[in-house]
């Protein structure tokens, strides 16, 4: 049950006319060389083709709408649909973001509202909304901790200590910065080693990176002894909001002694994943990194609401986009927290937390080995399969595989590197028990069935539209558009 | 409580299944001194009811205007179908599709989006989106530096129209790893090839070619493309895809047309929303692929030889990678891509060509029509489907009264283009009519002090 690519349901001169001007002007003024000679190969369709392929291709996916998602580290929750349809009122999205303040008062005062919230949730003075996704928030964060020491004349500085559980994202950032990683090794019982990072520390010390809780899915409880040694040794702290619906309205990454944060909106505040974005990655900051927020950010003048910009605000490390960040998500984020409140906010990370402690106790109580058993689970926590793979050959991909066939999306896998045949599970606050006790008993189906005929584990998915994929194939042959495809497939 | 299902009775079991008193006692790992009790700058929550209420009435105080602006964002009518579908929860609240055999729906979808985009640009490869044009636009150059095997130069020559704000975030965004964009100098609103001199024994990694550039002018493409071969750089092409249907596609740029294209993605189907969500393409000839940022799907088959989706070449990215990778982006904008996919399939190569057929004659019109009044002129050309017109007198007056009669009547080239004079930029896509632009002259016209005849 293939859906053709929409290439192969094109026939020459077939049209959705009502979609386009009716009568073609001829652009005689232009010169002939600068016009193009052949059409683009786009599809030659009917609306119902397209409307009918689309619909019949997102039915192909797994979604939060559609399944239980647990897939750790990205707070797969669900997206109200209040946020949405709000977000795309008329009077937001026909809005030309070049406007004059004057005509745009309502959407610059979710803004600013926005950023007064986002502040007492991480307890920092400053937050600018522009970044667009967390990995933008942490260019922000490392780029503002380098202009602060430039600033300050103390150029040697340009290291970033990161624990080897971090994001991949986290060194990605300290390169695109100029910066130099730092690696340091995480503890047995998952605290970051604070004697490796005392070693680590010195006069190049920019600043480190953290995610607490991390993402072995735990608090990191020598927060408070590892801010006092990065500050000592003159570098700041970045903390990666990836994780903050586990702690939302429980502890402020100000008073942990963080200096910078970035929050994934469409983590924690609920905004759509989109298939890969668009996401919204704030970031917040204490007093000494105020003056270096990426612009525009929306101030208060003469009881109205403006953009703060490059006149305002002269040390900003500058723009991070063309116009103003992901705006859309902005106002979905909105939404949510203003649906949620206060007391919502602390439901979601108590509830989080909840779900998962009870699916861990519930999955070790089934056999399954926890990776950190004698600690809490933040809002996800994870399984190490090593023993099941070394006694049956049944890997932690076999096991993701054999979920799908069971209506479950996988659990992220194989991250953090550092646990082996690790599934990192994070079923978030929305999901109701029968949700994650149907998921226990899939789990415990699949470790009996590996036990019994590993190779039938295996062979999963086989209910899914395609089966496993040659991935290497895929890197190998590239096939990366239709047209290149020489000669056509089937 | 919102979004939670839990009843109490529930809490009860799954808090002593877990041998633990209270949903408080979860955070016991928390030291009791970093503690928060609550969140007071946060108000109390509100009903679906209430919010809607809240956000009708603050998006009635954004103000309906007719719109002559472009400046990098532009409206064109976007099928009802396109929206519709991209909003379905399959599409909107599934993620990056790491679990190919999950989400052949969105790994498809990203395919047939490169293609298309591959075939607008003229070039071999695109990926599955970067954050927006401006960002785009300094991933190029990254790359290009990555890429230029010749050249070990950090630098990148851009013509002085580029789009002003993307110069700012691509200085942003550059300045960390020394990339340096220098400025090439420009005549009568495009690039000056006489100032090319200038340059020549210099070593630089690419020139960058806005198309049209940020006045709407269309830059000599093709003898900056050999040019710049010549000497052993690669050409980027920045671009606004509308365009594309209708003007010559990078890839067939000079002799052997350019080697990278970027742009922004927003004309393909995605509301102006007030400056985002948008999302910035990039594509590439097959060589430089492995220097591509960002996510890319391949096509491939499944153990029982059937034809799917993966995604491929992730020895390029952060996740596997880390700080060697080619760039830290993870999350892109998936969803606009969705939205520009059905766009451009529900538009096809026929329609989108008459779009911008229609969006360049409007835009004439609409010079024709403000030329018309005394003291308004307009001299650079060609153009696509934005132009500058000098007032006789400072443009920032001028708009402001515009703006308070309800015409978005353009952007002021003043503060970044002095050289210009009162230079106005104004746009008239295809959503414009006859009426809109007489409108906008007229009250242009009154604004000057000039009769209107009827």
């Amino acid at each position: 049950m293939r859906e053709p690519l929409i290439f192969e349901q094109s026939r020459p001169g077939r049209r959705a006319p009502s979609q386009a001007p009716a009568t073609p002007p001829a652009a005689e003024d232009l010169p002939a060389g600068l016009l193009r000679r052949a059409p683009p190969p786009l599809p030659e369709v009917s609306e119902l083709q397209v409307v009918r392929h689309f619909t019949r291709l997102s039915q192909l996916n797994f979604s939060i709408d559609t399944h239980f998602y647990p897939l750790g580290s990205c707070t797969m929750k669900y997206n109200p649909r209040a946020s949405n349809k709000l977000a795309m009122l008329p009077g937001f999205l026909e809005r030309h973001p070049l406007e004059p303040e004057s005509h745009a008062q309502g959407v610059l005062e979710c803004l600013y509202e926005l950023q007064e919230m986002l502040k007492a949730v991480t307890g920092m003075c400053g937050v600018s909304l522009t970044p667009m996704a967390g990995a933008q928030g942490e260019f922000a964060g490392v780029a503002m901790i380098r202009a602060y020491h430039l600033a300050r004349g103390d150029t040697e500085r340009n290291q970033i200590i990161v624990p080897d559980a971090a994001h991949g994202t986290n060194p990605a950032t300290a390169t695109m910065c100029g910066c130099e990683v730092v690696e340091i090794p995480t503890g047995p019982d998952g605290d970051v080693d604070v004697q490796a990072l005392r070693a680590a520390v010195g006069p190049r010390t920019a600043g480190i990176m953290l995610t607490n809780p991390s993402t072995l899915g735990v608090f990191e409880r020598g927060i408070a002894d590892i801010a006092d040694v990065v500050h000592a040794a003159g570098g700041l702290l970045y903390y990666d909001g990836a994780n903050l619906n586990a702690i939302l309205g429980r502890a402020l990454p100000a008073a942990m002694g963080f200096d910078v944060v970035h929050i994934n909106l469409h983590k924690t505040f609920s905004t759509p994943h989109g298939g890969g974005g668009p996401g919204a990655g704030i970031v917040a900051v204490t007093e000494r990194l105020e003056p270096f927020l990426p612009i525009p950010i929306v101030g208060r003048r003469d009881g109205g609401y403006v953009w703060l910009a490059e006149a305002d605000r002269p040390r900003s490390i500058g723009r991070l986009s063309g116009f103003m960040g992901n705006t859309g998500i902005l106002l979905r984020a909105y939404v949510y927290m203003r649906l949620l409140g206060a007391e919502g906010m602390r439901r979601v990370s108590g509830y989080a937390a909840l779900n998962a402690n009870y699916l861990m106790k519930r999955l070790a109580a089934a056999g399954f080995s926890p990776a950190y058993p004698r600690r809490r689970a933040s809002h996800e926590f994870i399984i190490s399969l090593k023993d099941i793979a070394r006694d049956t050959g049944v890997n932690a991909m076999d096991f993701a595989k054999a979920l799908l066939d069971r209506g479950f999306h996988a659990p992220t896998t194989y991250f953090p590197l550092l646990v082996p045949e690790c599934l990192l599970i994070e079923p978030t606050e929305s999901e109701a028990r029968q949700e994650l006790d149907a998921f226990a008993q899939a789990m415990v189906e699949v470790r009996d069935l590996a036990l019994r005929d590993a190779a039938e584990v295996k062979r999963a998915p086989v209910t899914t539209p395609v089966r496993r994929l040659d991935d290497v194939r895929a890197a190998r042959q590239l096939d990366l558009t239709w047209q290149s495809r020489k000669p056509p497939q089937e | 409580m919102p979004f939670i299902p839990h009843t109490p009775d529930e809490t009860a079991a799954m808090l002593a299944a877990i041998g633990a008193g209270s949903l408080e006692e979860l955070f016991d790992e928390i030291p009791a001194s970093l503690r928060a009790d609550g969140l007071p700058g946060v108000p109390p929550g509100l009903g679906e009811a209430a919010i809607t209420r809240l956000m009708r009435e603050r998006a009635a105080r954004n103000r309906d205007t007719l719109c002559f602006l472009g400046a990098g964002a532009y409206e064109h009518h976007i099928p009802a179908a396109v929206w519709e579908i991209a909003t379905r929860g399959e599409f909107y609240s599934a993620y990056t599709p790491y679990q190919a055999e999950a989400s052949q729906g969105t790994l498809q979808l990203i395919y047939e989006y490169q293609s298309m985009l591959a075939g607008l640009t003229g070039l071999d490869v695109s990926n599955a989106s970067l954050y927006d044009g401006a960002t785009a636009f300094a991933e190029a150059c990254l790359m290009a530096v990555r890429g230029a095997r010749q050249a070990r130069s950090r630098r990148v020559l851009v013509p002085r129209y580029v789009n002003p704000v993307w110069r700012r975030v691509a200085h942003a965004l550059l300045a960390g790893q020394d990339v340096e964009l220098v400025e090439l100098a420009a005549g009568g609103g495009r690039t000056d090839l006489a100032g090319l001199k200038a340059f020549e024994g210099e070593d630089f990694a690419a020139v960058c070619i806005p198309y049209p550039n940020f006045l709407g002018a269309l830059e000599p493409v093709d003898e900056l493309t050999d040019w710049a071969h010549a000497r052993g750089m690669l050409v980027i092409a920045a671009c606004n895809p509308t365009a594309l249907a209708l003007l010559k596609p990078p890839g067939e740029w000079g002799t052997k047309g350019a080697d990278i294209a970027c742009g922004e993605g927003q004309p393909l189907g995605i509301p102006l929303s007030s400056g985002g969500p948008y999302f910035g393409f990039l594509a590439c000839r097959q060589a430089l692929v492995r220097q591509m940022p960002g996510r890319i799907v391949g096509g491939t088959l499944d153990v029982e030889g059937r034809p799917g989706f993966t995604l491929t070449l992730q020895a390029r990215e952060q996740h596997i990678r880390r700080s060697k990778a080619t760039s830290n982006i993870c999350t892109n904008q998936g969803l606009m891509v969705t939205a520009a996919t059905i766009y451009l399939s529900l538009l096809g190569s026929e329609g989108l060509r008459r779009v911008a057929a229609q969006c360049h004659a409007n835009t004439r019109a609409l010079v024709a029509a403000l030329t018309s009044l005394p003291g308004v002129q307009a001299t650079i050309g060609p153009y696509f489907h934005e132009a500058v017109v000098t007032l006789p007198g400072p443009v920032a007056p001028v708009l402001r009264r515009l703006a308070d009669a309800g015409i978005l009547a353009g952007y002021d080239l003043a503060a970044d283009f002095p050289e210009l004079g009162h230079g106005l930029l104004v746009c008239a896509t295809e959503v414009r009519t006859a009426g809109d632009i007489d409108a906008y002259r007229r009250a242009l016209a009154g604004i000057l002090g000039t009769a209107v005849a009827a």
